[in-house]
């Protein structure tokens, strides 16, 4: 995470003192604390729910503690169809999680209206919300999850903590 | 089979009854509107027919014919198994009617809804004809064939909603405020209070009663709600007065999408119907294309099809019980069954390829057989279900707020039950033993030994009691297919319906031809000019598929009938009366599943 241990070995710090910059410090507690809230509509989660017991375990990586309240989470799991009913809901829970956030579109439907170009889907959340990390799949399989959720972690850290302008 | 329903009908109705046909052997009567009521009413009533449940409505549109619509009734009788598919046709094209059968069966409240949300048909006297799928500001009927199948109706606008939206979230929850006391009203009835200014102020233990009642939305995004819905509830204190469900967050347009691709296709979107029970729709499904066609599958696609159906089924009533327990509180059951449920999933991949969605059958046959090593990766995976569930057994049958949750906790009366068309585990849950895989053997369902588990009681304890007997007796089904599996092909030979193997295909020329054919666009598997019901017992109850077809590869109208649409319709009456708390519980037992309910 770009951060260094204290090198000098013999002062009795024993390493204990950390040098890095406040972003990088800011990034790495951010991505192992995900605190998230699903917006769970479909099929998808059926492999979501697959992916957080304990099979899979997806509080390995820091993402155990799902939030049902929007006030309290930082990353927006959109999973499964999103239909034109259904937009506005989903719109109104993005815009009541506080900044920092992020959305990730889970599965097909979320990315491009998967199987379903008709009247009654919404083709694709980033026609009405900002999304950081598409994972595709119909539905993405938990090792497909996971591997989007170390990814959302790389885009946690590299993001400029002190400086995030959203609305 | 039921001719004499024909035969008593044209009796009663005489020159009413224009024609009737026992096509694929279902029997058809087409009535004139004006008779609808009092066939329907025969229908019910006549003790030699006693059709006691109205499965499912549903509308056909041919906009070439100047009585445009043509609206399908299907009735049952559980007491004497028969059944009848009623048809009548609106007289005016533009503004078609029909008198309302909500009086007569309460499930005709949505199902007539729904026609009039998709097709524009109204119901003379239906006590509260909104639309039940879409949205109230939608324009147009979406399954009318000049709608057309993009016709996408945003109700936001696109990019320009973020970071700020012109979606006005007060205006729309006083809109619906506003239509939900009008949907409400009705439904406070005696036994409910009343809310006027001369109630008592205080309880009979003295305990202040609020003096005004408000209304809590709960949903379409809850954390106790698994799947997407709005409960809106009127509270008076903790007690639910009025209750409403405004369902269809997740209409996908199925049957839309049925009509504008091939049968084969359409298996694809079968699997996300209930996508907890997948390789069950897609039996149903295919089950139904064949009845069209009129060919029998072998034996052993039977037994593979009864196989699959059933560790579906098991792995469905796992997701259901987790589900339904963890919101109650029992994190620890949910966390057990889910892993029992993985090793089904890995299972159900080694069968089909895939975990969720599995577009296991083709119509005619199976995609695969099983593969090597499948009986003792069975036998495994039904061990470890069978370890989990007995420690959830141990965790929940004795447990004090289990039970208080539970027991005696959503009651419905197996007479309320019927009348709304419910069937599957909700309905046994009320003791009446119907399932179809008893009442209209498929398959061969016939050949296995196992119980039908009942209920007595109809509430929420004995629904999670169904459920467990159920997963026992699915496993052993399977383990009997397991055990007497029959040899041969596992898809039919008609080369008209399913292509030959690669090895012909690459190296004769008929094989080539076989496949071109069947692979082309307006080529593929074509049933001839007819309808057929197709029913199978899924996850949820009677899952039905009502198909048109005119004779090309592509359906002229595919229907679902979904089994959560009747428990989910009984809901609101059901909680009425209850606590906030109750609506969790209850809600959690009536597994909806938003694929198959909102379609």
């Amino acid at each position: 995470m770009g951060m260094t241990s204290s090198a000098a070995g013999n002062n009795g710090l024993n390493g204990s003192i950390l040098l890095g910059k406040l972003d990088d410090m800011l990034g790495w507690a951010r991505k192992f604390s995900i605190f998230q809230y699903p917006f769970i509509t479909a099929c998808c989660g059926m492999e979501y729910m697959s992916t957080a017991c304990s099979h899979y375990d997806v509080d390995r990586f820091g993402a155990g503690l799902t939030r049902f309240s929007p006030r309290q989470a930082d990353v927006l799991f959109v999973v499964g169809t999103i239909s034109h009913k259904q937009a506005p809901y989903l719109l109104r829970v993005y815009q009541q999680i506080c900044d920092p956030k992020w959305v990730v579109a889970f599965g097909g439907c979320t990315v491009g209206g998967g199987p379903y170009p008709n009247y009654a889907v919404l083709q694709g959340i980033d026609r009405i919300l900002p999304v950081d990390l598409y994972i595709p799949g119909c539905p993405p399989r938990p090792e497909a999850v996971i591997d989007g959720l170390m990814q959302l972690q790389e885009i946690i850290q590299k993001e400029p903590h002190g400086r995030i302008q959203r609305s | 089979m039921s001719q004499y329903v024909l035969d008593r009908l044209a009796q009663e109705l005489g020159p009413e009854l224009i024609g009737t046909h026992a096509q694929h052997g279902d029997e058809t009567a087409l009535v004139t509107p004006q008779a609808l009521r009092r066939s329907a009413l025969l229908l019910r009533d006549d003790p030699a027919l006693a059709m006691d449940m109205l499965v499912d409505i549903t509308a056909v549109d041919h906009p070439q014919e100047a009585q445009r619509f043509e609206v399908v009734y299907h009735f049952h009788s559980l007491h004497h198994g028969h059944r009848v598919r009623l048809k009548v046709r609106p007289d005016s094209a533009e503004e078609p009617i029909l008198d309302s059968l909500t009086d007569l069966w309460k499930g005709a409240d949505w199902l007539e809804r729904e026609t009039f949300d998709m097709f524009g048909i109204r119901f003379a006297g239906h006590p509260d004809l909104r639309r039940l799928l879409l949205y109230p500001e939608f324009q147009g009927h979406p399954l009318r064939k000049d709608y057309p199948i993009d016709g996408e109706q945003p109700r936001i606008p696109e990019r320009a909603g973020y970071p700020e939206c012109d979606y006005d979230a007060e205006e729309d929850s006083e809109r619906r405020a506003k239509g939900l006391q009008r949907a409400l009203s009705p439904r406070v009835g005696p036994g409910v209070a009343a809310t006027n200014g001369s109630r008592a102020t205080h309880d009979e233990d003295g305990y202040p009663v609020p003096r005004q009642s408000f209304f809590l939305d709960m949903g379409p995004s809850h954390p106790a709600m698994h799947g997407t819905i709005r409960i809106s509830v009127e509270l008076e204190g903790e007690k639910i007065i009025g209750c409403d469900a405004d369902i269809g967050f997740l209409h996908r347009g199925f049957e839309k999408m049925c009509e504008n691709r091939t049968f084969n296709q359409a298996i694809v979107y079968t699997d996300r119907l209930n996508y907890v029970s997948p390789l069950i729709n897609n039996v149903g499904w295919a089950m139904t294309i064949e009845k069209l066609l009129g060919v029998e599958v072998p034996e052993r696609c039977q037994a593979l099809r009864v196989l699959a159906s059933e560790i579906s089924r098991v792995a469905d009533h796992l997701t259901c019980v987790a589900a339904s327990t963890m919101e109650v509180g029992a994190f620890t059951a949910f966390l057990y069954l889910i892993e029992g449920r993985e090793e089904l999933y890995k299972l159900i991949e080694r069968l089909c390829g895939g975990r969720v969605t599995t577009t296991y059958t083709r119509i005619g046959g199976v995609a695969a057989d099983l593969p090597d090593g499948f009986a003792e990766a069975m036998q495994a995976a039904f061990a470890k279900t069978r370890e989990m569930m007995s420690d959830v057994v141990k965790l929940l049958n004795g447990n004090r707020i289990f039970q208080d949750r539970m027991v005696g906790v959503g009651a419905i009366s197996a007479a309320d039950a019927i009348s709304y068309g419910i069937t599957g585990p909700f309905l046994r849950s009320t003791g009446v033993s119907y399932d179809v895989r008893k009442a209209a053997p498929y398959c061969g369902y016939e050949q296995y030994e196992f119980e039908v588990p009942v209920g007595s009681n109809g509430d929420n304890w004995d629904r999670y009691l169904v459920r467990m007997e159920e997963m026992r007796q699915a496993m052993r089904i399977a383990e009997q297919v397991m055990a007497t599996l029959p040899g041969g092909p596992i898809r039919v030979a008609d080369r008209s319906i399913v292509p030959p193997p690669k090895s012909e295909v690459y190296t004769t020329i008929e094989g080539a031809m076989n496949h071109f054919k069947l692979t082309m666009a307006g080529h593929g598997v074509s049933p001839p000019p007819g309808e057929a019901y197709g029913y199978v017992e899924g996850g949820n109850g009677e899952l039905g598929f009502y198909v048109v077809t005119d004779g090309s590869d592509i359906a002229y109208r595919a229907h679902c009938r979904p089994p959560c649409l009747a428990p989910m319709s009984a809901l609101p009456s059901i909680l009425t009366g209850e606590t906030v708390a109750d609506v969790i519980a209850t809600f959690g037992t009536v597994n909806m599943i938003g694929g198959e309910l909102d379609r």
